[in-house]
């Protein structure tokens, strides 16, 4: 009876289905340009402007010493500063706030809900022009600092739903059984809910990370030279006198890495936050 | 170690148009094993999470030890609790779970250490110790919420129906082990369960409970011979007894048909109250199988479980009435047969408006 189910799956898993190849396909597909993009990235502009596009090269890293030439080091310190400190600030404001919203709710607390996401209905093209004469008003134009603050408040409705979904999954007695043992709310946080939630936290950090990074719209209305971010920074290679693949693949290349680079880290967190269901 | 008094103590939860738990009141000694039961909504759980802290007490108050613990948080009551499904903390080792109350009172990780393989030896955990709760079975588990309760010696256990998640072998195994680790401990016990059998077999004294008021605070034998309400005398036992409303003759009370005959006394007491009908009680093992006389009942099932058979029967409209008999009994399905009350047979009587109990 019990190994039953094991060779039932072992002989699905063996069959041949026309599904794998349409998902390789697929996934193919996803992953080429990216694969393209980095392959670019090694040539010689000569090989990356030829056609039919050449496969085989002499790889060269001329384009990555191009692209740190032209300066991408400020760019790319704003995009990790502005980053970092508005996840940070997301987690610090948005995991005790969805910790609330979910075992300690109280009787607004859906109105709360509500609020956090409706703050992300409204168009932000159609906020820019108020949001650009504040910001001007304060002084933050051209400032990394706004983009932290709006960043910030990007992602906080999102990391809070997110977080509430896991902290959701949290049976409650686990507080009552901490409190009832003598652990102070805050104990009974650190040392119970908060290793249960953590691939959560992973979760919605590497959610923050990406929206953040990869964030244009605001960036590029709001900044300038100073506090110019990646996004900005790459949409200078898309310009004037002609097409530079090559460089223009290492920049991008180079703006996407610390995103994958967080992604892999958190691979391992993340895979564990699936097996969450062994909690009861 | 101490006493519990429930004073009164109510709790209301928002939103709800009866009282959650209603003017409830207990005096439990020290040492005892006290079993809260009740039908699902009767506010059992609820009575032992005011004890526990986890709600709020309204009104009236609960003491321990003769302290008021109105308004005092979980933490500070000193006591353990085992949860239905046990709450273990899953990121925490089997030891570490156990020693978790410890280590909160500061006590030092070598007296930590030993308390707890004290304790698990007690429970049979010794070579579980360093696993995480998910690498146990049901059994495990629940024996490692015990062995968090017991570890940190507490004034008060509390139990919320902690063997409903176990298969029923075990639960009849566990249900013994519990009862004799509590009685050597002699840590005051209040324990929630749905299932009368255990509420039986396990308490000292039990409760039971319906929509949130009590019913009857009495021993098992108590509540089995002298139930105070038609409630609690159909709550308790197994199967339960048979509850009939008929109207009074001359010399009983009429059954479809026939008449179930009551002793002089018996309609003494009911000519007392001058009621024209009423609730009798008669449970299955007091009705037997019978020639002549008794009521003519007609056979809808036999359970025959080896020791002992039960006849389930009706008598006319909607009266059903369950007997037991020897095993391989002669009556068949469909069969019309006669019962009478056994020679040492009680018949319980209550009011039939209020249920209340008449004698």
């Amino acid at each position: 009876m019990t190994t039953a189910p094991a060779t039932i799956s072992k002989r699905k898993a063996r069959k041949f289905s026309p599904w794998a190849v349409v998902a390789w396909i697929v996934a193919l597909g996803f992953f080429f340009p990216v694969f393209w993009m980095v392959l670019t990235a090694f040539k010689q502009e000569g090989d990356a402007a030829t056609s039919p596009p050449k496969l085989f090269f002499t790889p060269t890293l001329d384009q990555f010493k191009a692209v740190f030439d032209q300066g991408i080091g400020p760019a790319m310190l704003n995009s990790l500063f502005a980053t970092g400190l508005s996840t940070l600030l997301v987690l610090l404001l948005g995991v005790p706030a969805a910790f609330a919203l979910s075992l300690r709710p109280v009787r607004k607390t859906q109105d709360a809900l509500f609020f956090f996401m409706s703050t992300k209905m409204l168009p932000i093209v159609a906020a820019i022009l108020p949001l650009y004469v504040i910001v001007s008003n304060i002084g933050l134009l051209d400032n990394i600092w706004a983009l932290v603050i709006l960043y910030t408040s990007m992602n906080l409705p999102i990391a809070v739903w997110m977080m509430r979904s896991f902290f959701l999954e949290v049976p409650g007695e686990l507080l009552e059984a901490a409190s009832l043992d003598g652990a102070s709310l805050w104990r009974s946080v650190r040392e119970v809910i908060l290793p249960l939630v953590s691939p959560g936290i992973a979760a919605t950090a590497l959610i923050c990370v990406i929206f953040a990074w990869n964030e244009f719209f605001f960036a590029v209305n709001l900044t300038a030279v100073n506090a110019q971010t990646m996004p900005v920074y790459l949409v200078g290679f898309i310009a004037g006198e002609g097409q530079y693949w090559a460089v223009l693949s290492a920049a991008a290349t180079m703006a996407a890495l610390p995103v994958i680079l967080c992604g892999w880290f958190a691979q391992n967190k993340l895979v564990r936050g699936l097996s969450f269901g062994a909690i009861k | 170690m101490a006493t519990i008094t429930y004073r009164n103590a109510s709790c209301i939860y928002a939103q709800a148009e009866t009282l959650a738990v209603d003017s409830l009141n207990l005096d439990i000694q020290d040492g005892e094993f006290v079993v809260l039961v009740g039908p699902s909504g009767s506010g059992k759980s609820t009575a032992l999470r005011m004890l526990a802290g986890l709600e709020d007490i309204d009104e009236g108050s609960i003491e321990i030890g003769g302290k008021d613990m109105t308004g005092v948080p979980s933490k500070d009551r000193d006591i353990a609790m085992v949860f239905q499904n046990y709450a273990l903390y899953p990121n925490k080792t089997v030891a570490e779970n156990m020693g978790f109350a410890l280590k909160l009172r500061g006590v030092s990780a070598g007296e930590r250490r030993k308390k707890v393989e004290e304790a698990a030896k007690v429970l049979d955990l010794t070579e579980y110790l360093d696993r995480k709760p998910a690498k146990l079975s049901g059994g495990q588990r629940q024996r490692v919420a015990m062995g968090r309760a017991i570890v940190r010696e507490p004034q008060v256990f509390c139990m919320d129906e902690p063997l409903s998640n176990l298969d029923a072998k075990l639960r009849v195994q566990t249900r013994t082990q519990i009862a004799a680790l509590q009685r050597r401990l002699g840590t005051t016990t209040v324990y929630v369960t749905h299932d009368q059998v255990e509420a039986m077999t396990m308490g000292d004294r039990v409760a039971v409970l319906k929509g949130g008021k009590l019913q009857q605070f009495a021993s098992p034998s108590e509540l089995y011979d002298k139930p105070k309400n038609a409630f609690v005398a159909g709550f308790i036992g197994s199967p339960a007894m048979n509850l009939v409303t008929a109207p009074i003759t001359s010399d009983g009370i009429r059954i479809g048909e026939s008449t179930l005959e009551l002793e002089r006394d018996e309609m003494a007491l009911l000519a007392d109250a001058g009621l024209k009908e009423v609730t009798i009680g008669v449970r299955p093992e007091q009705l037997e199988l019978s020639e002549s006389g008794g009521v003519e009942v007609i056979v809808d099932l036999v359970e025959d479980l080896g020791s002992e058979a039960y006849l389930y029967t009706h008598a006319g409209a909607g009266i059903q009435l369950v007997a037991r008999s020897l095993p391989r009994s002669p009556a068949r399905l469909a069969d019309t047969v006669r019962l009478r009350r056994t020679p040492d047979g009680v018949v319980h009587l209550f009011h039939p408006d209020t249920g209340e109990r008449i004698g």
